[in-house]
């Protein structure tokens, strides 16, 4: 059913004289329901036709200037007469035609948008560009993005039509025109879903975004700077200041009055259609967490670099990463981990927890035997690093990684020496000290990276393992974020007490090894 | 010094030698024999020290009271860093004074910075008890900790002895001061 009324006729008269096209009239009317938008273009014109032929006494009697209109109803629907109607609007511009790359006159309004950029044609353009991508998805979502005068050309016809409905003493809101955005994707969407055969999601984290641009950007926006200089300020990484927020604002503060005497309403016929300036694809981050083993005194946690010269030839990440990012084929990843050990530590027992995003993969989907697999090729990789409970997380469960970061507590394992001798009896008292509080300065090897501070942490238990006249072990449960090497050492008397004055000896730390890192994040997998 | 390396010897280097270059200043200020040891770590943050070589810590001397007010005005205990960018950190070039030690023997002496840069910190626990600058001067005896800027770290330590220039300009003195006249 046809769905435009009497009451939208003059409205309809007025857009298509000035050259805008089927699918713009039916959102100035309000049109609200989908069925019309998605007809074929043809058939919209025809019917649009037929619709404001018959009685069309009346209405022209409303109009100005009629017999312009009736020129132009035919040559719409005619291509010989188009030239003249171009040349007509062209030649008055620059002097010159140019050629139009599209059968249809180009609408007034939407540029095109609602034309043949919905059309089956191009979708499939698209289509076959997402596909050649080579992502795995099973929806998506569709983002695009307008050349920014559309906003200018849709407040001009909106000018117009409020002032032609006025006529009729009807009013019309900005909210009761359909937003082009709106009408594109319901057009587009069942076409995209029919074409890819994956339903459309506005969660999905696989996006295809198309981004659209037009030659007269600059020459339509251009009095907008004249009037509302604020709005423009150039930008370091805009190539225009004629963006769309800034044009949006400028619309919001501009008069009425000064609109209407700056900018033809109903705008004039553009020159050009738009054009295709970026058609890309991109997939939300994926998350891989898991607890790592560190058994080499030799390896950093990440890449060890200063003044652009590599220290270390690998690091624990990438040990890890470098397996995700050929399965996952992503562009890139951020490791993040449960606090971090100097290269000389090791990490033992079940291992640190850690998480990986990786960023744009083009695989997402694995099952548990895949990731299991993953695992094991990490693990036969290197005897440096071994990892466990490999699995797919969710951002949001992150957070159980990084919080309550304060009050996990860590259990290490110290080698240490002491300049003096000591018996076994010397160093017994270290077994019945519990909560002991220290107060730690930053230590000096940090503090050229990290604030000046004095900081209040717990050993909860100390367990002594005498092996000679200078030697013992030391087995510690502290509270996150304690120093170790500084507790043991002293750090040049700046943690106190350390072990170095409760034995009132010179200590030093020879070897350390964390033997647990009691967070319960990610689960653990039975292997 | 002697004190420190006294008993067995460890498996490995010492602390300071396992992260610190050693640098030093003789004859500070044109003062004989008042010589001070800069230990940079490999993060660019120099430890301001005693030499072993110094008179406060050759037998014999005791020490009354150290101060950190340089002057009427200025206390290097007013000294206050925020941040991860040490805001508010008094500059010291490499003559500023830190501080001033006051020896039972009414001997005085003043311990400068040697190196450009800012002030991070004091070492409080020698004021308490200023016997740990004689028994451990290269670590808990520490006089102050300043940071260079990124872009002197290495020329900060130009115009200051090696370790082996440093043992060479004592050997000397010894053996002037040994040499029959």
């Amino acid at each position: 059913m046809f769905p435009l009324t009497e009451e939208n006729k003059s409205v309809a008269w007025l857009l298509l004289s000035t050259g805008t096209c089927p699918r713009c009239i039916f959102r100035f009317c309000g049109v609200d329901f989908h069925t019309p938008y998605k007809l074929p273009y043809k058939d919209l014109l025809n019917e649009l036709q037929k619709f404001l032929e018959t009685e069309t006494d009346t209405v022209i009697l409303e109009v100005p200037n009629p017999p312009l209109k009736k020129i132009r109803l035919q040559e719409s629907d005619d291509e010989t007469a188009d030239l003249s109607q171009n040349g007509e609007g062209r030649l008055s511009a620059d002097g010159s035609i140019a050629p139009r790359p599209s059968r249809l006159n180009v609408c007034n309004i939407c540029l095109g948008i609602l034309q043949e950029f919905c059309e089956k044609d191009f979708i499939k353009k698209v289509c076959q560009k997402v596909e050649a991508s080579g992502f795995e998805f099973t929806n998506l979502v569709l983002s695009v993005s307008f050349p920014p005068q559309l906003s200018v050309r849709e407040h001009a016809a909106w000018l117009r039509v409020k002032q032609e409905r006025g006529k009729q003493s009807l009013s019309l809101g900005r909210n009761d025109i359909i937003q082009l955005k709106e009408a594109y994707k319901w057009i587009t969407h069942p076409l995209f879903s029919e074409e890819l055969g994956v339903p459309i999601d506005g969660k999905s984290l696989f996006e295809v975004s198309v981004v659209f641009a037009h030659p007269e950007t600059v020459e339509d926006c251009h009095f907008l700077g004249t009037i509302c200089p604020d709005c423009f300020k150039p930008a370091k990484n805009k190539q225009s200041v004629f963006t769309r927020m800034a044009v949006m604002k400028a619309l919001s503060q501009i008069k009425e009055e000064d609109f209407l005497k700056w900018f033809p309403c109903p705008p004039n016929p553009p020159k050009a259609v738009c054009s295709v300036l970026e058609m890309e694809c991109a997939h939300g981050a994926v998350f891989v967490a898991g607890r790592y083993n560190k058994y080499s005194r030799n390896l950093p946690q990440t890449p060890w670099i200063i003044d652009g010269e590599r220290k270390l030839e690998s690091s624990v990440e990438e040990l890890i990463s470098d397996h995700l990012l050929a399965v996952f084929k992503a562009e890139s990843f951020n490791f993040s981990s449960s606090g971090r050990e100097d290269v000389d530590v090791r990490t033992l027992g079940t291992g640190r927890p850690f998480a990986i995003e990786l960023v744009n993969p083009h695989r997402v989907h694995f099952t548990s035997q895949e990731i299991q697999e993953l695992q094991q090729k990490i693990n036969k990789s290197s005897d440096k690093i071994q990892v466990r409970d490999l699995q797919l997380v969710t951002r949001e469960a992150l957070g159980h990684m990084k919080a309550g970061e304060e009050e996990k507590t860590k259990t290490y394992s110290a080698l240490i020496w002491t300049n003096k001798a000591i018996q076994e009896k010397d160093i017994e008292f270290l077994n019945d000290i519990k909560d002991l509080k220290i107060e730690q300065k930053t230590p000096l090897r940090v503090l050229h990276r990290r604030p000046l501070a004095v900081r209040t942490r717990l050993i909860h238990t100390m367990e002594t393992h005498y092996l000679d006249q200078h030697h013992f072990r030391l087995r510690l449960k502290t509270q996150a974020g304690t120093y170790i090497k500084e507790l043991v050492h002293g750090d040049f008397g700046r943690t106190q007490p350390n072990i170095g004055s409760l034995l009132s000896v010179t200590a030093d730390i020879l070897e350390l090894d964390v033997e647990s890192v009691d967070v319960d994040w990610p689960p653990a997998l039975d292997d | 010094m002697a004190t420190e390396s006294a008993a067995a010897a460890p498996s490995i280097p010492s602390l300071v030698d396992r992260y610190f270059t050693r640098w030093y200043k003789a004859d500070v200020k044109g003062k004989p024999c008042e010589d001070h040891c800069v230990l940079q770590h490999s993060n660019r943050i120099c430890v301001i020290t005693l030499a072993g070589s110094h008179p406060v810590l050759q037998s014999g001397k005791t020490i009354e009271s150290i101060s950190y007010q340089i002057s009427t005005n200025c206390s290097r205990l007013q000294n206050k860093v925020s941040g991860k960018f040490k805001r508010g950190a008094q500059f010291l070039t490499e003559l500023a004074p830190l501080c001033k030690i006051h020896c039972a023997d009414g001997e005085e002496y003043t311990v400068s910075s040697c190196v450009r840069g800012r002030l991070m910190e004091v070492n409080e626990n020698i004021l308490r008890k200023p016997s740990i600058l004689q028994e451990k001067p290269s670590t808990e005896g520490y006089i102050a900790v300043v940071l260079p800027k990124f872009e002197e770290s290495k020329s900060i330590t130009e115009g200051l002895l090696t370790q082996e220039q440093y043992e060479e300009v004592v050997g000397k003195r010894i053996r002037a001061s040994t040499a029959p006249s």
